[in-house]
């Protein structure tokens, strides 16, 4: 699936992950600093994400967004 | 995940309060958590205007569309910073909102008051840009409500700036900010308007849903001089506590509401600036120390003294 980032201006492709909660995981993000949408919907962190998904990661917290680490 | 209220599919959870709402269903939640906060802290009286701070960020625009929608008499003010490109969009952004809305919108320059951008006031003092930022958006704002007749004050603290701000004291053990820090502040001189946060019951992913759900248009992007800010290490340490503890900063800020009469305020006196009539408890107040710390060093000394006499704003 195809992770962007809003706020880091950056994109990432992520295998294995089934639901938002694994996605913020893998990409070592604390949940309480961002929304997660789909197809500009906001979804909720057990919601599950087929591969062919591209969602959106928006970072929430003023004064700058959370620090992206790659999956690998 | 199912709606707390309505079973129907929910759209954000909230692990503060072991929850999770529909769309419908977080609006109503969270118009109720600014009717509390309004209520319980006494923040408006019949009959005022009530000026609200926006920034173009996801908190001011969602207070000030939430009174709106609530029918308080409000109009905005926007501190245009001088931040370039930054503070172009965030202008265009709350100009937009204030058009869509019919609201009226007071825009106050910091150039053409001052003569100088905020990164001006970084580059040539020891003041972070937060710091000055700060300073000069607290003297601005207030100083346009009381010329302008306006008795309170609204800005869009969240629940997260306001345990941060907690956090920072409490790390230091400035017992004078803690006796002062509240949701709602009194006036206390002719020349201070009062400060009222109707959103510090909701935290900023809260704030950030609510744009999202009723569309309205924010700033994302953060400020270009913001980084590494203190406030923002201590968000990034609540944050950790409240991932692994969620209910961590609630219970954080509203403990210390509850306790907040323990500590004791600093005794001064506040009186009148000699330059520009602002409260201070100095002789000049900050405002005008920091105006003038920055005019002495991009004026000519005889310029720069002048300035300040005569035209501290």
């Amino acid at each position: 699936m195809r992770v962007m980032i809003i706020q880091a201006g950056k994109e990432v492709d992520l295998q294995g992950c089934s639901d938002v909660q694994a996605v913020l995981a893998k990409l070592a993000i604390n949940p309480e600093t961002v929304l997660v949408l789909r197809d500009g919907k906001l979804i909720t962190k057990d919601e599950r994400i087929a591969e062919t998904d591209r969602i959106e990661i928006l970072p929430v917290i003023s004064g700058g967004g959370p620090r992206i680490q790659d999956p690998e | 995940m199912k709606c707390r209220r309505c079973r129907g599919k929910a759209v954000i959870d909230l692990p503060r309060h072991n929850s999770a709402f529909c769309p419908d269903c977080f609006i109503a939640y969270f118009n109720k958590q600014v009717d509390v906060a309004i209520a319980k802290q006494e923040m408006f009286f019949d009959g005022e205007t009530v000026l609200v701070a926006v920034s173009g960020g996801k908190d001011s625009l969602a207070l000030w569309d939430i009174l709106l929608n609530q029918g308080v008499e409000t109009a905005g003010v926007y501190v245009d910073l001088g931040i370039e490109e930054y503070s172009a969009t965030s202008k265009q952004i709350v100009e937009a909102f204030a058009t869509s809305r019919g609201a009226h919108l007071l825009v106050v320059d910091v150039r053409e008051e001052c003569g100088f951008s905020i990164r001006e006031v970084a580059k040539h003092t020891m003041r972070t840009a937060c710091s000055a930022c700060g300073l000069f958006k607290r003297y601005l704002i207030n100083k346009i409500a009381v010329d302008q007749g306006f008795q309170v004050v609204a800005t869009g603290h969240n629940l997260d700036d306001e345990a941060s701000s907690l956090l920072g004291n409490v790390l230091h053990w400035k017992e004078g900010f803690l006796a002062r820090q509240s949701p709602a502040l009194p006036s206390t001189h002719p020349k201070l308007a009062r400060k009222v946060k109707p959103l510090f019951r909701l935290t900023e992913r809260e704030t950030a849903a609510y744009c999202i759900l009723k569309k309205i248009q924010y700033m994302v992007e953060e400020c270009p001089l913001v980084r590494g800010s203190t406030n923002l290490m201590n968000k990034q340490a609540l944050n950790l506590l409240e991932q692994s503890s969620p209910g961590t900063k609630h219970a954080f800020y509203f403990d210390f509401l509850r306790k907040r009469q323990n500590f004791r305020a600093d005794e001064f006196v506040l009186s009148s600036c000699e330059h520009c009539g602002q409260a201070t408890t100095a002789q000049t107040c900050s405002f005008c120390r920091l105006v003038a710390e920055v005019r002495a060093k991009t004026c000519p000394p005889a310029a720069a003294n002048q300035d300040v006499r005569q035209n501290p704003l």
